[in-house]
């Protein structure tokens, strides 16, 4: 038996109405639904960070959150952030510093740098490892991740 | 994986939850921060019939501090309690978990009641209201009751919440100067969920320590109280007390560690929080 349910929300600044399954995973609608395909499904029980997305401007897990929940919401993946060049300077400095290989944890990992550095401060190496910890990279071994953060931490307070 | 078929419900009141509890019985589940039940219904370790989502419900994200007693709703998630002041005066203990529990993302969604009425005997949370002697507000048919922490945690993942009941809040003593609180855990990865850990509180008398309160985390179906090492801790004696922890905790081998290794590890916790109340260095 389904049940289904009508949500309406903001996907990257978009307004739509959709119908969705109860069980429908957040990253799952994003990616099956709206052909969003940046948002990644790695673990599906909240250990990998591959899915993260923002909801009303906070990092979350894709596959935690069910798209039902999501009604009223304004969500933003990474297609969005990148449509606005929000993280222009961030996706330059992870391309300079070999901070990706595979790019399969990328997404998550931008949008997760992203949020530690909104708060303005330039945090410290071990202030960056702590807010990505809950992101699996298996390619990079985190440093070229830890010095593009960095790098675009110092960069944004004109260090 | 992904979760097995399920109703959705949206509660917009208390009230409204506590019904929808009694109308669908033993298959419905309440939906707060999700973070770990979501991961259960996508590993179908859990197949309830309908989630009853919490979220919705207004009044149950509030701080406050009354009549002496921080008041924390059950819906005020880890990431607004770790920045809260109020949280970080009145209730320095929970301060001092915040960082240990997951990752960012997680904090973000996940509720403090949630961790507490979902009652994870590896979780930093339940522990430390347990060490604080809190009081849990369940709501029920009738109403609302109180529950003091001893109390409330009666078996692996089962609390003195009904079936028809929910958390909506807890209460804590508010700080004062006299009291000195700690808090160790040790995990293979920061952010993992404890393999062992500790939480504490305890009043300053003088040199010595009193109303000590010593809540284990990781090392049985509960959180658990050492009570034979604090009354050793209270008569001054750390290797007295670290003994005590041999007929005081039973741990059982779980998927990180073996019992044995982790009766070890809750004697190290000890000396490490037993320096913090006492504010020696560790």
């Amino acid at each position: 038996m389904t049940h289904a349910y009508d949500i309406s929300l903001t996907v990257n600044g978009e307004l739509l109405t959709a119908r969705v399954e109860a069980r429908k995973s957040l990253v799952d609608f994003l990616r099956d639904d709206l052909s969003l395909t940046g948002s990644h499904v790695g673990c599906e029980h909240g250990v990998c960070g591959a899915c993260t997305v923002r909801v009303n401007g906070q990092i979350v897990r894709g596959c935690l959150m069910l798209a039902v929940q999501c009604g009223g919401a304004t969500v933003e993946t990474i297609e969005g952030v990148s449509d606005t060049g929000e993280i222009a300077d961030l996706q330059d400095a992870f391309e300079k510093r070999n901070a990706l290989q595979c790019g399969f944890c990328t997404p998550g990992m931008l949008l997760t740098a992203q949020e530690l550095l909104a708060n303005g401060k330039t945090p410290s190496r071990d202030d960056i490892r702590e807010h990505i910890s809950g992101n699996y990279c298996r390619c990079t071994g985190y440093h070229a991740i830890v010095d593009a953060v960095e790098a675009v931490a110092q960069a944004r307070n004109g260090k | 994986m992904k979760p097995a078929p399920f109703a959705y419900a949206k509660a917009r009141s208390v009230e409204d939850a506590v019904k929808l509890l009694g109308e669908h019985g033993d298959g419905a589940r309440l939906l707060a921060g999700g973070q770990s039940l979501m991961a259960t219904l996508n590993m179908r370790l859990s197949q309830p019939s309908i989630l009853i989502d919490l979220n919705g419900i207004s009044g149950l994200d509030g701080i406050s501090v009354e009549n002496g007693m921080l008041k924390v709703g059950a819906l005020v998630r880890h990431a607004a309690a770790a920045k809260s002041d109020l949280v970080a005066k009145n209730a320095p203990l929970i301060a001092m978990a915040m960082p240990h529990i997951a990752h960012p993302a997680i904090r973000n969604r996940g509720t403090i009641g949630g961790s507490i009425a979902f009652a994870d005997p590896a979780a930093e949370l339940p522990a430390c209201f347990l060490a604080l002697g809190g009081e849990a507000e369940i709501a029920g048919k009738g109403g609302g009751r109180w529950v003091k922490a001893d109390d409330f945690f009666k078996g692996l993942y089962e609390t003195a919440i009904g079936a028809d009941e929910m958390l909506t809040a807890v209460r804590l003593s508010a700080a004062t100067p006299e009291m000195r609180y700690g808090f160790a855990e040790l995990s293979r990865r920061h952010g993992d969920y404890a393999i062992a850990g500790l939480a504490a509180s305890a009043r300053a008398d003088g040199a010595s320590l009193k109303d000590i309160r010593l809540a284990y985390f990781g090392v049985g179906l509960t959180p658990v109280r050492a009570k034979g090492a604090e009354a050793a801790l209270a008569a001054g004696k750390i290797d007295d007390a670290v003994k005590a922890l041999a007929s005081d905790l039973d741990p059982p081998d779980d998927i990180q560690e073996t019992g044995t290794v982790k009766k070890h590890l809750a004697g190290v916790l000890l000396r490490r929080v037993a320096a913090q109340l006492t504010g020696a260095r560790a």
